[in-house]
């Protein structure tokens, strides 16, 4: 797992040869520490004009705790005095030496592509401002909350640029794009929050979607977001599931941890650090769904679908039953186990389903036929499956990995996993951690306005981007 | 007890024309000055032999010798020397704190009259022993026997001569007030094509005041100086604009012209009691009416250094039961062209306001032609504890001249602390 060509270009004489001779030079990622603020440093929020995010963005800065600086605009003033926010003022014509660990972007207002010129004019003289491992974040409107052509061709704009300035902004730092549905603005905590903090380490050129809540957002101890809450990691005894699992007790959740039989020392092990509770059981099984059901039948919060393997072979070479066992462990059983939770009404209100599918099953490749059609799958699952849920206050949402420093990538032939690690904006590869923060988030009883989205987890890949 | 107070006049002021450091008054020590200035006012509200309440004033740079500086300054003067004195030292506030002092105890009816008086030298300015060599000196006097002081002073080495200098800088943060106004410079956005036009019209303002007369009973030549040394009434922002940055590194926007240089000089007001003013057949330029200071955490909290007397207005405003917009004449002391203009923008921000202030809604802006119309520091130049009773003089026959209306003075001081005031036409408020 250790990425030596980090360590070396990280060191000097490493860094002076690096930059020297072009070669990438990846930045020791922010990671969360327990306890740390949400953001590490200065947030500046600007905004195009007729914007109408100013203000829940000023407050969600507030309550975060950061510390805030607005562009001049009277409108920002107003917006940050109404929320609460003491923001500094920031003119980008006079602002000295002054650095932001976070720029934040309302761009609600542009109407019209010849109003994407403000997107210039704040990034412009405050890009080169970001510190590093920074955060970028631009917010816009679906097509659908646009009133007309216009409107929804300027808003869908915004995407080429968070995924360009994403490539552009380096030394560890991320871009992302939030639409935010008309309804949605009352959302942004739990989604704001992840983006603008060190948890989405390796999470970045993304497009989040916000709409109005499947149910009231509660309020919550941010610092242990799931306490009171049962949360059910499927393949849980290794790698990123048992990160998922580490990050959900961390945020207070009480774990049931689920893995097959052969596996069982490991996910004990595993159970044991994290005071879980243990189902060892093959979830392709005939009875599995309603096993996991009776295990479960006190009711669960949070059900993380993340047991999945590969069976590589170009389809050429698959033999049925190397496609099938894989499409029963990655996709089939889920749809099943999904079905049993939802007829018993074991999933509580504001409850949530998070789905690990792949990069691969948004890029395809080569060898993966039967896995990249399993990870599309899950992708199909939770977008046919959002409005449903949502009618149930339920939310389903998928991350899709990319590169992540595990077992399975240490094993990986080096020229391919050189490759892996270094084709992303981040240049390097992501740790299960940062899958782990990810679905922390899909899974906050505050992200009651996210639902029916898939996140990359890859530093921005350059594949299937 | 003492329920009742009094409305307190300003009968008016008197102050040497403001000199450059190591220039006209190189060799002028405080004393010489602060008497000068009490002497130019003793003759011209003829005070020979009187009694006063008290004198109230002092130095920011101080000698140790000059333990009771204003006392001894009043010892010098004509005054009768059973007139009490005392020193004030509260950095640039001194002068206009000082004002506030005696203006209260005349309110309050225990004094009839006083004097507030300032006086600072950056010229003959206090340079003391090498810290190292004091101490030695110190252990040296100790000591019982020959022998043991000599045993001391054989500690002395040849670096001990080195002094200690008076060092313009914030002892908690060790930047200098100019290092300071920088930072908020940035944090305000103020620009230096805005510095630059507010600093050529403190000099344009201050020259023209000059040539109309209104400085002919405020100033008293002194050793050769008739006008203030560092104005220059040809003052323009395209010469202002060619000068360097000395603040904020290199593309900051304080520059020499739109700082105030370190300056020597001295002022003095005379207050009292209606009653008294006109049993002696004295003018009322106007009437002393408020006083406010506040102070900000520029170490912990990093509020801007020089932003308290943003923070001093409202409290005040709030008492008197005014706002900001009520005033003809706005006298905010130009320690930089920078300090006035965050203050200014700090009082129409919404944020600032709100959070900081805690009101409901920005104090708001005011009318620049109202804004130091018979010139500021920039221009005057700045002897810290002779500011405060250049303005209060000033602005009073200000009021005087127009015979109604209302004047407010804002003046920053280091370590983080403001004083404001409010003077009101004795013709009364319009």
């Amino acid at each position: 797992m250790s990425d030596r060509y980090s360590q070396i270009v990280n060191s000097f004489p490493g860094k002076l040869v690096a930059g020297r001779v072009g070669l990438p030079q990846p930045t020791e990622l922010d990671r969360h520490t327990p306890g740390a603020p949400v953001v590490a440093g200065r947030v500046l929020l600007g905004a195009a004009p007729g914007g109408r995010l100013a203000e829940p963005l000023a407050r969600v800065i507030s309550d975060a705790g950061a510390e805030a600086s607005t562009t001049p605009e009277s409108s920002l003033r107003d917006a940050a005095a109404s929320a609460g926010l003491d923001a500094a003022l920031f003119d980008p014509e006079n602002g000295g030496d002054q650095r932001f660990k976070a720029l934040v972007f309302d761009a609600t207002g542009v109407e019209d592509s010849t109003q994407l010129v403000e997107l210039q004019r704040f990034f412009h003289p405050t890009v080169r401002k970001l510190e590093r491992s920074g955060r970028v974040v631009v917010l816009g409107t679906p097509a659908f909350g646009c009133d007309d052509a216009r409107e929804a061709t300027a808003q869908r704009a915004l995407e080429g640029f968070t995924r360009s300035l994403g490539k552009e902004v380096g030394r560890g730092s991320t871009v992302q794009l939030v639409y935010v549905s008309p309804g949605g603005e009352g959302e942004l905590d739990s989604t704001l929050r992840f983006l603008l903090s060190p948890r989405s380490a390796y999470v970045s050129g993304q497009v989040v979607r916000i709409g109005p809540g499947v149910t009231k957002p509660p309020k919550l101890d941010w610092e242990r977001p799931l306490d009171g809450k049962v949360a059910l990691v499927t393949g849980a005894s290794r790698g990123i599931g048992e990160a998922i699992a580490t990050t959900l007790h961390r945020d207070g959740a009480k774990l049931v941890l689920l893995d097959v039989p052969a596996l069982s020392s490991d996910l004990d092990a595993v159970a044991k650090r994290l005071d879980a509770d243990t189902i060892e059981i093959d979830i392709t099984e005939e009875g599995a769904p309603a096993a996991i059901a009776d295990k479960l039948a006190g009711g669960v919060d949070i059900v993380v679908h993340n047991a999945g393997v590969t069976r590589d072979r170009t389809i050429a070479k698959m033999p049925e039953e190397r496609w099938s066992g894989l499409m029963e462990i990655n996709l089939s059983s889920e749809e099943r186990i999904n079905d049993v939770l939802l007829e018993r009404g074991l999933l509580r209100d504001n409850g949530r389903i998070v789905c690990v599918s792949s990069m691969s099953g948004i890029a395809g490749n080569s060898g993966q036929t039967n896995y990249a059609t399993s990870k599309a799958g899950v992708i199909g699952m939770v977008e046919a499956l959002a409005p449903t849920l949502a009618e149930r206050a339920l939310t389903i949402n998928a991350v899709a990995p990319g590169f992540i420093e595990t077992q399975m990538t240490g094993q990986m032939p080096i020229a391919i996993r050189e490759a892996g690690r270094r084709m992303n904006s981040m240049s390097q590869g992501g740790l299960p951690v940062d899958v782990a923060e990810t679905i922390a988030w899909l899974a906050s009883p505050a992200s009651t306005g996210v639902n029916g989205i898939v996140v990359r987890v890859c530093g921005q890949s350059l594949l299937g981007a | 007890m003492n329920t009742t107070t009094r409305r307190v006049a300003v009968v008016g002021g008197n102050r040497i024309p403001f000199a450059r450091s190591n220039s006209a008054y190189s060799k002028a020590s405080n004393q010489d000055m602060l008497t000068a200035a009490l002497d130019g006012l003793i003759a011209r509200y003829s005070l020979d032999g009187e009694q006063l309440g008290e004198v109230a004033g002092g130095a920011v740079l101080k000698h140790s010798r000059d333990r009771d500086l204003t006392r001894e300054s009043v010892l010098g003067t004509r005054l009768a020397p059973e007139t009490p004195a005392y020193d004030v030292q509260q950095a640039c506030g001194t002068g206009l704190e000082a004002a506030i002092l005696v203006a209260n105890k005349i309110a309050l009816g225990q004094i009839d009259s006083g004097i507030a008086c300032g006086v600072d030298t950056t010229s003959d300015a206090p340079i003391a022993l090498n810290e190292d060599l004091r101490e030695i000196l110190l252990e040296a006097n100790r000591e019982k026997s020959t022998a043991g002081r000599l045993r001391q002073l054989a500690k002395v080495r040849p670096g001990h001569i080195v002094p200690a200098i008076p060092r313009n800088e914030e002892p908690r943060t060790g930047k200098s007030m100019g290092e300071h106004c920088a930072i908020m410079a940035t944090e305000w956005g103020v620009g230096r094509e805005e510095q630059d036009e507010l600093t050529a019209r403190s000099h344009h303002n201050l020259a023209a005041a000059y040539e109309r007369g209104f400085m002919d009973d405020l100033v008293d030549p002194f050793l050769g100086l008739e006008r203030d040394q560092n104005l220059r009434p040809d003052s323009s922002t395209e010469k202002l604009a060619k000068l360097k940055p000395v603040f904020g590194g290199e593309n900051g926007t304080m520059t020499a012209g739109n700082s105030t240089p370190l300056s020597d000089g001295a002022s003095s007001v005379l207050l009292a009691s209606e009653e008294w003013a006109k049993e002696r057949d004295l003018p009322i330029l106007a009437y002393f009416s408020e006083g406010q200071t506040a102070a900000v955490d520029h170490v912990h909290k990093r509020e801007g250094l020089l932003m308290a007397p943003a923070y001093a207005m409202p409290r005040m405003l709030d008492r008197a039961g005014l706002t900001l917009q009520d005033f003809d004449f706005y006298e905010i002391h130009e320690a930089f062209a920078a300090q006035v203009l965050c203050t200014l923008r700090a009082w129409e921000d919404p944020v600032f306001c709100k959070e900081r202030l805690g009101l409901d809604a920005p104090l708001g802006s005011i009318d620049r032609d109202k804004l130091n119309v018979n010139g500021g520091s920039l221009a005057a130049g700045h002897p810290f504890a002779a500011t405060g009773g250049r303005i209060v003089a000033s602005l009073a026959k200000a009021l005087h001249e127009q015979g109604s209306g209302r004047g407010v003075i804002s003046i920053c001081a280091a370590a983080g602390q403001g004083v404001v005031a409010v003077l009101e036409s004795a013709g009364g408020s319009k």
